[in-house]
């Protein structure tokens, strides 16, 4: 039977991407909770390591879960995404901004 | 004969591209809601008005298998989508059951976590940080459920009327939502409970 799996499901996805993307998100979990268990760093070193291991994993599932890359994903697609990651950046940080500053000055 | 049937089969890829681009600018639009839920609970997250807080509530073990539920039935839906390109009906069941059973599992275990907070005192109305705490993680558990009611769904259409186009074309996207879930279950582990166990 044909199928109509243009896009991202197309080509070259096969088992090894979901294992792949098993694998690395099972390690880029396993050191956040490694290192919040053993207390092994600084609380301000540790949250860098969970963010930047958040992060790291995020963008493994984008690929190899969801199968995003460069050449098979429609161009709009990408586009939705960046714009999303924008509208994300200035919604939450301008959120951020104002509500820390609002603190700052009630508490003086 | 031959020309209506491939321009017929061309026209259902079509239909299948735009449904997903419709369903991509949908997560796209939820992405943007639990960004905003992130925030309010960062911002909240100090507010527990002399009531209980992140380290007196959270348990990492649970946060843990939750994780790992969530994690395994992700690449069980990834077989189940494998199973569909090659048309292998009685696979595609059993690993869309087996994702299923993954998820309910994580759903028990946040309830039970929900149940446990309520009890002690510690609900939605006990504190702002609560109030985000449940708003954030509800819509998340709330998103999960209706993937898990989906997923069965669309096991009786798969069993019913086999893998069709549209029927394949859905599983697609139930496999985007899914695979959506856990990304956004990622930011809750990293933002919610691992921080508020530090």
């Amino acid at each position: 039977m044909e199928h109509p799996n243009t896009g991202h499901a197309s080509t070259g996805h096969g088992l090894r991407s979901y294992l792949i993307g098993f694998v690395l998100a099972v390690v880029l979990t396993a050191i956040p909770f490694y290192v919040v268990i053993t207390h092994a760093l600084p609380p301000g070193r540790t949250l860098l390591v969970i963010g930047a291991a958040a992060v790291l994993q995020i963008l493994v599932h984008l690929r190899f879960f969801l199968h995003i890359n460069f050449t098979t994903t429609p161009k709009e697609n990408l586009a939705a995404i960046v714009f999303t990651v924008v509208l994300i950046f200035i919604m939450v940080g301008g959120s951020f901004w104002i509500m820390f500053d609002l603190h700052q000055r009630m508490a003086v | 004969m031959s020309a209506a049937v491939t321009a017929h089969e061309s026209e259902a890829a079509a239909t299948h591209e735009q449904r997903a681009f419709g369903f991509w600018l949908y997560l796209m639009g939820d992405a943007v809601i639990f960004a905003l839920l992130f925030a309010t609970y960062v911002i909240m997250v100090n507010n527990t008005a002399g009531g209980p807080g992140g380290k007196d509530l959270f348990d990492l073990r649970n946060a843990g298998i939750e994780t790992a539920l969530l994690l395994v039935s992700s690449t069980t839906f990834g077989f189940a989508s494998l199973c569909s390109r090659t048309g292998n009906r009685g696979a595609v069941i059993a690993w869309l059951l087996v994702t299923f059973v993954l998820g309910a599992g994580f759903v028990f275990l946040e309830l039970r976590e929900f149940a446990g907070m309520i009890a002690i005192g510690a609900g939605p109305d006990r504190s702002g940080f609560l109030s985000a705490f449940f708003t954030l993680v509800g819509t998340h558990g709330l998103h999960v459920s209706v993937g898990l009611t989906w997923i069965l769904i669309l096991c009786g259409q798969v069993m019913m009327k086999g893998l069709s186009v549209p029927v394949t074309s859905r599983l697609f996207r139930l496999g985007l939502f899914w695979h959506f879930l856990d990304i956004a279950w990622v930011g809750i582990f990293s933002i919610v409970y691992l921080p508020g166990l530090l």
